[in-house]
């Protein structure tokens, strides 16, 4: 059932398809109908769009057929892992106790019961799981924001996926502690993995919402992963992604927020290391009043590769978007942001900004990035800006000229451009803890993820 | 303490110093004066390491040892101080982390232990009352947001907590108001010892009526042309520096 059995001269596009089809009812059987009822549209969405080509519009500076093209098990059916949760995982966040939820190489790990319902009737557990007991509410949600922007790379995942994380918050609730959701990768031989999330917030209900991206062995991986959000008239969420992988991985990541009236989002995702990161963030105010908050931060160093893509969609008047992004590249590594605002016809009284700054330490470091505006009402406020520049030689020198050493010097400023993004992290202990964690990747002090004894999150 | 010996530096190709000879003795203070452009600042941040000259002539040596070879960060180490004509901005960096990493860096080039929390928090109050310097700055970013005047009683803050032996002030009295430079003056002049030295640099004489030097010093086009006792700036004052153009060009 590996990838290898397919033949090997097909193109990668080709070769995922017949996989497929040589295997859909292996997927099909194990699966749910909620999920499965989208898998013949998107089989015919994927054959149409196929993997996004490299130096197409969207996907300047990726080459993600080439990604594909290196041999990976698709990991379709979740192999039996000897996993002692207690063992190699302790939250090291102080202060902050969560309800917490596992994903093992993209299947929801199960630690007593493969969904955890609180006495508020908040759900947090497995997707597959989810839409076996709660098929009407998953179904209402599932595949439906994932669609905003036509991608590839998303049928595929829609065509494969079995598992994930799904989060349910009814109605004007607030569960009583932070939710984290833990991607962990680890297995013997490479693997392909397409999880899919789900995170449902209904009216006027508030979450507060962890994610940490890990990899606990060194073989490589290749993650093609989305996760939906949808955010109820008036609900407020804070998400806070994390990303540490090592440099044989490569993890695409579609994140999809869907906004009603008068709801509030703020999402963070900092990127601490990994080896190939391409970030999609899609955004759609539909309701008026809404409020988007989206920022963004990577360190790469050797030949790392970070791409933020974002996407943010003005359907509805009277919204505000934010979108804040930072990247501090080192040695030869790349990074790549191409950032929208797109503002739909009516939506007046728009107000979206968007900034994006990074720092080249060497002359080999390489940034592209390219603010864009797509404006099609009159009476909005839209700016934009974006930076490439190394660290400040006046500040240098005055840094040194009080007796800080050029090592340290060096460090602090690059501290003080980094947690400039990590004030948008409304949770203080998290913001502190992550504050730590760029502290150390910076100092080269962060141990290698596929040893990492997940002290991290 | 320091000597410079025909000090001659270029920056991009053109020759601001042009042969400087200077001693500065523990417990003097030294003005240096002169009309724009005469190379004062780039004296000041020649002693103090910014390499955006070339050095072409000459030397600097400080206790004897050669200043030149050094990074800034050991030149401050070894007890020398520049007060900036334009303060730096740093968004990000907070006063109390980047004084109390300066100070620990000092500390640890004298073998010292790094300063307690607590006992830093005690010197910076202690340190702010001496220039009279409002304490909430000091929770700020360095520099960030400040006025001019506050960004000035922030470098003899500085310069109080760091306690150098030689310090170089560039135009600390430029855009002060008389309250202000009475406060500065009044700073430099508290951290004064027999055993410290100060370089005041200027372009008026009115810092001088605070800070009384031993030596005024005049830079025009590159080259000490005058040194004398403090009456020297009265006569500036007086006179102006027009008499300098023709007294050098007659040269």
């Amino acid at each position: 059932m590996t990838m290898e059995t397919i033949e090997k001269d097909l193109l990668p596009d080709e070769k995922l398809t017949a996989f497929y089809e040589a295997n859909n009812q292996v997927i099909l059987s194990a699966s749910s109908d909620v999920l499965n009822h989208h898998r013949t549209k998107a089989l015919e969405n994927f054959r149409k769009l196929g993997l996004p080509k490299y130096r197409s519009e969207d996907y300047k500076y990726l080459d993600v057929p080439a990604l594909f093209r290196k041999e990976y098990t698709n990991y379709i059916t979740p192999g039996r892992i000897e996993f002692q949760i207690d063992d190699i995982f302790r939250c090291d966040v102080p202060a902050l106790d969560t309800h917490y939820a596992i994903l093992l190489n993209g299947f929801y790990h199960d630690h007593g019961g493969s969904l955890l319902e609180l006495s508020n009737g908040v759900i947090v557990g497995s997707l597959l799981e989810a839409s076996r007991r709660y098929p009407e509410l998953v179904a209402r949600h599932y595949n439906r924001y994932a669609g905003l922007k036509e991608e590839g790379l998303v049928s595929l995942n829609t065509l494969f996926a079995r598992d994930g994380i799904f989060v349910y918050v009814p109605a004007n609730t607030t569960p009583d502690k932070p939710i984290q959701l833990i991607n962990i990768q680890m297995h013997e031989i490479p693997l392909l993995l397409q999880y899919r999330n789900l995170i449902i917030l209904e009216e006027n209900s508030t979450a507060e919402i962890i994610v940490c991206d890990h990899t606990l062995s060194p073989q490589p991986f290749l993650s093609n992963a989305v996760t939906e959000i949808y955010a109820g008239a008036g609900a407020r969420l804070n998400y806070t992604k994390m990303q540490n992988q090592h440099n044989a991985s490569a993890l695409i990541n579609h994140r999809y927020i869907y906004q009603e009236r008068e709801s509030h989002v703020n999402s963070t995702a900092v990127t601490l290391h990994g080896g190939i990161v391409r970030n999609n963030l899609f955004v759609r105010m539909a309701g008026e009043g809404g409020t988007n908050i989206s920022s963004g931060l990577f360190l790469t160093d050797q030949g790392q590769h970070v791409d933020n893509f974002t996407w943010v969609e003005h359907a509805a008047p009277h919204c505000e978007s934010r979108q804040f992004f930072k990247g501090i590249l080192d040695d030869f590594s790349s990074g790549a942001f191409s950032g929208r605002i797109v503002v739909k016809p009516g939506a007046q009284k728009t107000n979206a900004y968007q900034k994006n700054n990074n720092l080249l330490l060497t002359n080999d470091a390489r940034m592209n990035t390219r603010p864009q505006l797509e404006i099609y009402a009159d009476d909005v406020k839209c700016s934009h800006g974006a930076t490439v520049g190394q660290l400040d030689k006046d500040a240098m020198f005055y840094l040194r000229s009080r007796g800080i050493g050029y090592e340290e010097a060096r460090f602090l400023l690059m501290f003080a451009f980094a947690n400039e993004v990590l004030a948008n992290i409304p949770v203080v202990p998290l913001r502190a803890r992550i504050a730590d964690l760029v502290n150390k990747r910076l100092r080269r002090e962060l141990s290698p993820c596929n040893s990492c004894p997940m002290h991290c999150c | 303490m320091l000597v410079i010996r025909n000090l001659k530096a270029k920056i991009e190709g053109k020759e601001i110093l042009k042969g400087i000879d200077l001693e500065v003795k523990p417990g003097e203070v030294h003005a240096i004066m002169g009309p724009n452009g005469s190379g004062k600042s780039t004296l000041a941040s020649v002693i103090a390491g910014r390499d955006f000259a070339e050095i072409t002539e000459g030397e600097v040596l400080f206790d004897g040892e050669n200043l030149l070879s050094m990074p800034p960060e050991e030149r401050a180490r070894r007890g020398i101080f520049l007060g900036f004509q334009y303060p730096v901005e740093i968004p990000g960096v907070s006063m109390v982390n980047f004084l109390r990493t300066a100070l620990n860096e000092h500390r640890k080039y004298k073998g010292l232990d790094p300063v307690s929390a607590s006992d830093f928090l005690k010197l910076m109050r202690q340190k702010a009352e001496l220039v009279e310097m409002d304490s909430q700055l000091t929770g700020r970013s360095v520099n960030e947001g400040f006025s001019g005047g506050e960004k000035k009683r922030n470098e003899i803050f500085q310069m109080a907590v760091l306690e150098p032996r030689l310090a170089i002030l560039d135009e600390t009295d430029s855009g002060l108001d008389i309250d202000a430079l009475r406060i500065v003056a009044r700073g430099v002049n508290k951290l004064r010892s027999p055993q410290n030295a100060t370089i005041l640099i200027t372009h008026y004489q009115r810092l001088l009526d605070y800070i009384v030097p031993d030596y005024v010093h005049v830079l025009y086009n590159g080259r000490i042309v005058r040194s004398a006792g403090k009456e020297l700036a009265l006569e500036l004052e007086k006179m102006g520096y027009e008499w300098l153009k023709e007294e050098s060009e007659a040269l």
